[in-house]
């Protein structure tokens, strides 16, 4: 990738809602902890100044965590603040680029995921990641399994061992069976167990309770209290604000990589925890930019699909961009991949200018006029070994091409157009895409749907992963489409962006509308209450 | 799978959706086994009708032996497949150990038989180690790998053998009749190789090696993320199938005592197919190496029976690839109702 400049380090200027950070940062950190034993134990684990970036990407700039024993310690910050990466430091996936990382105060390297567990940290990742074919009990112990003489496995120890775990849960799940079908609370409940038969001290959940019910929430908290008084420190990565205060102690706060805060809940309100998490400068789209809408362009009525998202109705008028915010896996990429036809839907309509479309088949979605930006450029956006000519003439090679034959000349000619444009750098047009800067790949998708002359445009995440400088690009062209009456939806996960792009914003949660904004009302908080589901002014 | 096959003498279990969720996983798990022993069973007993000389115990020791070279293929196989890769290249192994073994008896007089079995082992185990190596170390997708040696092998066996051959005039008489050894009716051959399948299924069963194998299989990332070093294992996989098709070629000079550059051509293909038709999923995590050996002793079957009917050959590779979609889609149906019964079950288990 082309080195961008700014791309290095998130140059976000600490914000102008930047002093409440600090204020909370401050005296209240070292305050003792009232809460009930665990939190003034002694620090198990302790991370500092952790930096790890993925090619141009800083995932983290300066990471800071410290868990003491007995104590749950909360994780929050918005998607892309670099929790997930963190998580995959402690489990020994990702090694640091920089930073000390001390383990019951000495220098420790995790080396690889088996030297993470051989110090005691165990991790429940947000997907669960069990071997399918086999039982219950094989998973809980795969590498550890009891051995009898000539280190045979003991299956029936092992068998026994797990039901004990089990037991200890409270739950009835039978050790033998294969782990195929079971649900995300069963597999959750054999990844605890797992973290149980380790006698972990430290215990990572990621996103824990995202697919649980409520009752399997109860549960799980019993399990998390239970961790805490065996003396092992929990640290608990969740979405969820209201989870976080009733179980945890302590919390730290992430932004853009960096470490914000550290302190005790006692004393915080959920907007304390927000502002903090959100804390920075949102840039407006000038409202010379915005015009009034004009017809509608698509209607989406009731569109449902079982499990997954369900009850979606909304519409987007030509010349307008709307945003669709939420959590990661609220259901918003699927909705747009079921509006597109990649993904089949139970019932509900897609209709654009009144067409109804088939459902799953992308051909009539791009017959009547749809162009998709998905969120993946790499997997699904872009062939990227083919050339950037290729990739921009991929979705118009009907129109290019005469009697079926697709000539190089016509695809140049069309790819000059375009790039002059959209303004992306490239060698030569021959080059493979592969060559550009994230940012200008993206534009390369961007403009091979605008070549079909789209009415409606879904880009899914379209900055992610690219400098501040292209970003503002990017959303220039985005307003410039909707200038040219263009109907864009456009899912982000960075409320800035949706704040200054979007002309209306809708936000998901768990698979519904929860709420919906016009642009002059919505501010980040009230985003984030509606889509973690904080009852906050008029989220829901 | 193992743990299912043991007996239950359990300790106290509740009752209800549980004990009922494995007797349904059990019971899945033998028939994956005892269909293929039926489906066997039918074939004998029809071509018998027909023809009562099939039963005969030369025709049944002529079955046997046939079947020994594929079914100690099938071992090694198995163990490759179900890590989720695939071993193209045996066939060409079990050529070149062929040659190189027998044409030892000629350079080296009087040389014991088990030497020129550790040799063939040998240049089997080189073989499995390149392509393991290549695997593991070079993360370069196995099909690719094993396909590229599977010609490389074969062309090293051309370029020594040339247009030569062994003959059997110039083995000793021992070797030679190492076909028709028998204990007790039974065949030597088929004596060893069944100890060899039950040492490879209990590898597999019993030990934290071999269960990793069904790990790595089963979920790759998984596997990584529960810090099991997924290289050195798959490595061993490829090592001893390639040592299992060396000692292979020493058996298929022995038996077929003419020995050219086309030995064993095309066997990869048929291991493959036992394997499958064994109940050993194609994209790793579960089958046994009993399975296969019961897949690649029913094919040897098919091939005697067809011939002792005297139906042409060409059926013998059609029944093949039929009883092969009829196994994937057996695989299949099983699959999918077992998954509905399962989840069936766990909600009903939930609420």
């Amino acid at each position: 990738m082309d080195p961008v400049p700014g791309a290095t380090a998130p140059a976000e200027p600490e914000a102008p809602a930047g002093p409440q950070p600090d204020v909370l940062a401050g005296p209240r950190a070292d305050a003792p902890a009232p809460g009930p034993g665990g939190a003034d134990g002694p620090a198990v684990l302790s991370l500092q100044h952790a930096a790890k970036a993925f090619g141009a990407v800083q995932a983290i700039a300066d990471g800071v965590i410290e868990l003491r024993a007995g104590e749950a310690h909360a994780l929050v910050g918005e998607n892309g603040a670099g929790k997930s990466t963190l998580v995959k430091i402690l489990a020994g996936v990702y090694q640091l680029d920089s930073g000390t990382l001390l383990i019951d105060g000495q220098p420790a390297t995790l080396g690889s995921p088996a030297v993470a567990r051989d110090a005691g940290i165990a991790v429940i990742y947000q997907e669960p990641t069990l071997f399918p074919d086999l039982s219950v009990a094989e998973n809980i112990f795969m590498g550890r399994q009891p051995l009898r003489a000539g280190r045979r496995i003991d299956a029936r120890a092992m068998r026994a061992e797990a039901a004990r775990l089990f037991a200890e849960l409270g739950v009835r799940l039978d050790p033998l069976r294969v782990c195929r079908g079971l649900s995300i609370a069963d597999q959750q409940i054999v990844e605890i167990a797992k973290a149980l038969s380790l006698d972990a001290r430290v215990i990572v959940m990621d996103e824990p309770t995202a697919a649980l019910s409520a009752a399997e929430v109860s549960r799980l908290f019993q399990v998390v209290a239970t961790l805490r008084a065996g003396g092992a420190a929990v640290l608990f990565i969740s979405h969820r604000l209201e989870e976080v205060f009733e179980i945890c102690q302590r919390v730290t706060v992430m932004r853009d990589g960096r470490h914000v805060m550290t302190g005790p809940l006692d004393g915080l309100t959920g907007d304390d925890l927000v502002r903090a998490m959100v804390g920075r400068d949102m840039p407006v789209r000038t409202d010379a930019e915005r015009r009034a809408p004009g017809g509608q362009v698509l209607t989406v009525e009731h569109l449902t699909r079982e499990g997954v998202f369900a009850d979606i109705s909304f519409d987007v008028r030509a010349g307008e961009i709307v945003a669709l915010a939420g959590l990661v896996g609220s259901g918003r990429t699927e909705v747009a991949r079921a509006i597109f036809g990649i993904d089949s839907y139970d019932a509900g309509s897609v209709k654009v200018s009144s067409r109804k479309l088939r459902r799953a088949s992308p051909t009539d979605a791009m017959a009547a006029g749809i162009g998709f930006v998905p969120e993946d450029r790499r997997q699904q956006g872009l062939v990227m070994d083919m050339s950037v000519q290729q990739n921009m003439a991929l979705a118009s090679l009907r129109r290019l091409g005469r009697h079926g034959l697709i000539t190089g000349s016509a695809e140049r000619k069309f790819a000059t157009d375009w790039s002059l444009r959209l303004r992306i750098k490239y060698g030569r047009l021959t080059d493979p895409v592969s060559r550009l800067s994230g940012g200008n790949q993206q534009k390369v998708v961007l403009g091979k749907w605008l070549g079909r002359q789209p009415t409606l445009l879904i880009v899914d995440e379209p900055t992610r992963g690219i400098d501040i400088g292209t970003k503002a690009e990017v959303h220039r062209l985005l307003g410039q489409l909707a200038g040219d009456g263009v109907a864009i939806l456009m899912i982000s996960s960075e409320l800035p962006e949706v704040l200054q792009v979007g002309d209306r914003i809708l936000v998901m949660r768990e698979g519904r509308l929860a709420a919906q904004f016009d642009h002059g009302q919505a501010t980040e908080e009230r985003i984030i209450a509606a889509a973690t589901g904080q009852l906050e002014g008029q989220a829901r | 799978m193992s743990t299912t096959l043991t007996p239950r003498r359990e300790p106290p279990q509740p009752s209800g959706p549980e004990v009922s969720s494995r007797r349904l996983t059990e019971r899945v798990f033998r028939v994956r086994e005892s269909g293929i022993l039926a489906v066997l069973i039918v074939f004998v007993a029809v071509t018998a009708a027909v023809q009562p000389r099939f039963l005969d115990l030369a025709n049944i020791q002529f079955v046997l032996i046939n079947a020994t070279i594929f079914a100690l293929l099938a071992v090694g196989e198995t163990m490759v497949v179900v890590s989720r890769n695939v071993d193209l290249s045996i066939g060409s192994v079990v050529g070149l150990s062929a040659y190189l073994s027998a044409s030892m008896f000629s350079h080296v007089h009087g040389i014991p038989i088990p030497v020129v079995f550790l040799a063939g082992l040998a240049i089997g185990l080189a073989c499995g180690v390149a392509n393991g190596l290549m695997v593991s170390l070079g993360r370069v997708p196995s099909l690719v790998v094993t396909l590229a040696t599977l010609y490389i092998i074969r062309g090293i066996d051309i370029l020594i053998v040339g247009g030569n051959q062994v003959v059997a005039r110039s083995l000793p008489a021992a070797f030679l009749n190492i076909p028709q050894d028998t204990i007790a009716g039974i065949p030597d051959m088929a004596i060893a190789v069944a100890i060899v399948v039950a040492a490879g299924a209990y590898y597999l069963r019993s030990f934290r090696s071999g269960r990793e194998l069904y790990a790595i299989g089963s979920n790759p990332d998984g596997a990584r993320l529960a810090g099991i070093s997924v290289g050195k294992r798959v490595f061993t996989a490829f090592a001893i199938s390639g040592a299992l098709a060396g000692l292979a070629g020493v058996l298929w000079a022995a038996q077929y005592q003419t020995i050219d550059s086309t030995a064993g051509t095309g066997y990869e293909l048929t291991v493959i197919s036992a394997v499958v038709v064994g109940g050993v999923a194609i994209f790793g995590g579960s089958g046994t190496a009993v399975g296969a050996a019961l897949g690649a002793l029913l094919l040897g079957t098919i091939t005697s029976a067809l011939y002792v009917l005297g139906i042409s050959p060409f059926w013998d590779q059609s029944i093949a690839g039929f009883l092969l979609l009829l196994a994937i889609s057996l695989d299949r149906a099983i699959s999918v109702r077992l998954l509905t019964a399962l989840r069936l079950r766990s909600s009903r288990g939930a609420t």
